[in-house]
């Protein structure tokens, strides 16, 4: 194969994922002003702009500005961190099964946050950092379980599911102590919900999601390259033990405040990568895409789940019925590539 | 990746049969234990009763304490759901193990118990159901059909139902159950605080009634285990050999299923969902006294009984004068195990 062939096929793979990227933000966009327009009263796209733009509209400023913009913008931020997280476990484990949802790293983020808000009363920030402790502790506990004798992935998603179960059982207990009037934040930590979202409750989100995202962009070639395995990205002069704890901590970081202002909405991060890696093809990083599925995601789930019933569901009920036919959908789709679990 | 599994160390390589002194000697350690865990569980809880307030309740002679009285009355019904509860459980672990051929086969970890779950709530809110032997048989047609579900996509792909892909697309099926489930309360806030309670799965409710609603279903579905031992112990060979040596192995496999799905649906319909029960105790006793199914089964069945109700006496124990459901402590238990019998067994098959 000449130099100019793969140069070639490199330049053809970066612009379809340039054009999968686009067209995928251009979704984002469009789901993200219709979700602004569409509620319990419907506003033009005239109104809606003008607001975004700052000036008073009677009652539109309030629903959009107030409630349906924080929510939105929860709802990206969210999709994206749950996305990238994914897809970075995806990736460093070499198993499409193996993101933060699954293996329980959301379950420890939920099961701190439970803790923080029912049992010792904590505030908006102090809840944060506890699921962020919880999330970390999990994740480092899996990782040293299952690294006995060489890293292996399988062990890893099985022990994971045993962390889950035993952090939902936590969950559960919390909540079941729970006075009635906290049943609504009680569902919101069982199926995840951006019910309730204030500017206040999304900036700290926002901010870490612009320093780790970046951190996990500026890491990307490096996870590309731990794809290869451990020894082979040895020989290409990595440090695999440095980089893949950095993948991890940011990953880790990413779920823990998405699932502190969100609570754990379902199979977001698992479905992300897949579908982004189908999307984009072989060899490219997934990085950007994945984030923006996810964003698409959460977005659209919220929106059905908001306006298409009689009642209206939190955004992670939508997203867990939606995650088992997708998972019968991947299986059938490794079965004819031919990949084995 | 399943390369990866098999690689570790060969598990401590459970015998067929283990000397008859030494299934006697288990056998009378496991009674004792029983009984001793039966004891603590009428005495102990928020109030103390002791044995002579115990026997005078039991027999109607006492003039004591009318608070012991209660208590006692209260926790004897307890106390014999707990031992139902816990030896259908695991029973139903050791049958589904041995179908599946799967270390990791288990009702709540294969997303059975979700689906009898899932199926009590639907019969309640869509049909209005109101008895508890309308609930049992809802729960085991949920039962059932989630385990076809997560049987069916679990041998997708290469290698059939290997035990990741059957924990996952438990693990998958189960959170889709749940979000139907919350799918299905939301809308209803009255119900939503009861299913709370009863999704954490516990025996605080036990009265005399479900026990005798119950009692039949499980009675039944032991029966169908107990009849298929021979056949599971021919499982164990693998399907050609098994099928070599005379077993109609689908059928085994079918009437086996059934067993173990009237079990846990029966159970989880009254108790709710409980979790590992099913997958430590089978796993303690093959070390213990052997793999042969005649011996195993009813071994499990006691072993399960015993944990379920010690860990319903620690629930009550240990946070007095609140209580912790008897499912919260079975997970905190049993986690550890999964971990353990991950990192140690060789996962292949069984």
């Amino acid at each position: 194969m000449s130099v100019g062939t793969i140069v070639a096929g490199r330049r053809r793979r970066q612009r379809n994922r340039m054009l999968v990227s686009t067209g995928l933000g251009g979704a984002v966009i469009v789901v993200f002003v219709v979700s602004l327009m569409v509620g319990n009263t419907f506003y033009g796209l005239g109104d809606v702009a003008r607001v975004v733009l700052g000036e008073e509209v009677p009652g539109a400023s309030f629903t959009v500005g107030e409630l349906r913009l924080p929510r939105a913008t929860l709802g990206v931020l969210t999709g994206l961190a749950f996305g990238i997280a994914g897809v970075t476990f995806q990736t460093m484990l070499r198993n499409p099964l193996a993101s933060p949802d699954v293996i329980g790293i959301s379950s420890g983020a939920s099961a701190a946050a439970v803790i923080g808000i029912i049992t010792l009363g904590l505030n908006d920030t102090a809840v944060s950092m506890m699921a962020l402790g919880g999330a970390l502790l999990t994740a480092l506990g899996m990782y040293l379980l299952a690294s006995r004798g060489g890293f292996a992935g399988g062990r890893l998603v099985l022990i994971g599911i045993g962390f889950a179960a035993v952090l939902q059982s936590v969950v559960a207990y919390t909540l079941s102590r729970a006075a009635q009037w906290d049943l609504q934040a009680a569902m919101h930590w069982l199926t995840g919900s951006l019910n309730g979202a204030t500017w206040k409750s999304v900036s700290p989100l926002a901010v870490v999601c612009v320093v780790f995202v970046t951190l996990l962009l500026v890491l990307g070639r490096d996870l590309s390259v731990l794809r290869l395995g451990d020894d082979s990205s040895a020989a290409l002069g990595l440090h695999v033990h440095r980089t893949r704890l950095l993948l991890l901590v940011a990953a880790v970081v990413l779920v823990a405040f998405a699932t502190a202002s969100a609570g754990p909405i379902a199979f977001v991060a698992f479905m992300s990568g897949p579908i982004a890696a189908r999307l984009v093809g072989p060899g490219a990083s997934l990085i950007v895409p994945a984030g923006l599925v996810g964003a698409l995601l959460v977005l659209t789930a919220d929106l059905v789940g908001q306006n298409a019933f009689d009642h209206r569901y939190p955004v992670g009920v939508i997203t867990g019925i939606m995650g088992a036919p997708y998972l019968v959908g991947l299986l059938v789709l490794l079965n004819r590539s031919g990949g084995a679990l | 990746m399943s390369g990866a599994l098999r690689t570790v160390a060969p598990p401590d390589a459970a015998p067929l049969r283990r000397p008859v002194g030494v299934r006697v000697g288990w056998l009378i350690a496991v009674v004792v234990v029983l009984v001793l865990v039966v004891m603590a569980s009428v005495a102990f809880g928020t109030r103390q009763v002791g044995f002579d307030e115990i026997v005078g309740a039991l027999f109607g002679t006492d003039s004591g304490d009318p608070l012991g009285r209660a208590a006692v009355t209260k926790r004897v019904p307890r106390t014999v759901l707990a031992l139902l509860i816990g030896a259908a459980l695991s029973m139903a672990g050791t049958t589904m193990q041995a179908v599946t051929r799967n270390p990791l086969a288990e009702p709540g970890i294969l997303g059975v118990s979700a689906g009898a779950s899932l199926a009590v709530a639907m019969g309640i809110v869509f049909l209005g159901l109101s008895d508890p032997y309308e609930y049992i048989v809802v729960a085991v047609l949920g039962a059932a059909i989630a385990s076809l579900l997560v049987y069916s996509v679990g041998s997708l792909g290469r290698g059939g139902a290997t035990p990741l892909k059957l924990a996952l697309a438990g693990a998958a099926m189960a959170a889709a159950f749940t979000s139907l489930l919350s799918a299905i309360l939301l809308p209803r806030v009255d119900l939503i605080s009861t299913f709370l309670f009863w999704q954490v799965g516990g025996v605080g409710g036990a009265t005399w009634d479900r026990i005798a609603a119950v009692a039949p279903f499980l009675a039944i579905g032991a029966l169908i285990c107990f009849a298929n031992a021979k056949g599971m112990n021919t499982l164990a060979l693998g399907d050609d050999l098994a099928a070599g040596l005379g077993a109609n192995v689908g059928r085994v496999r079918l009437v086996s299923a059934i067993g173990a799905i009237v079990l846990c649906g029966a159970a989880t319909a009254i108790a709710g969902p409980i979790a590992f029960v099913g997958l430590v105790v089978p796993h303690v006793f093959r070390l213990l006294i052997g793999s042969d199914h005649h011996w195993l089964l009813p071994f499990a069945a006691l072993g399960g009984a015993a944990l379920l109700v010690a860990a319903d006496v620690l629930g009550r124990v240990i946070a007095r004068p609140e209580e912790i459901e008897v499912g919260i402590i079975t997970a905190v238990i049993g986690a550890p195990v999964l971990i353990w019998v991950v990192r140690h067994q060789k996962l292949r098959e069984l």
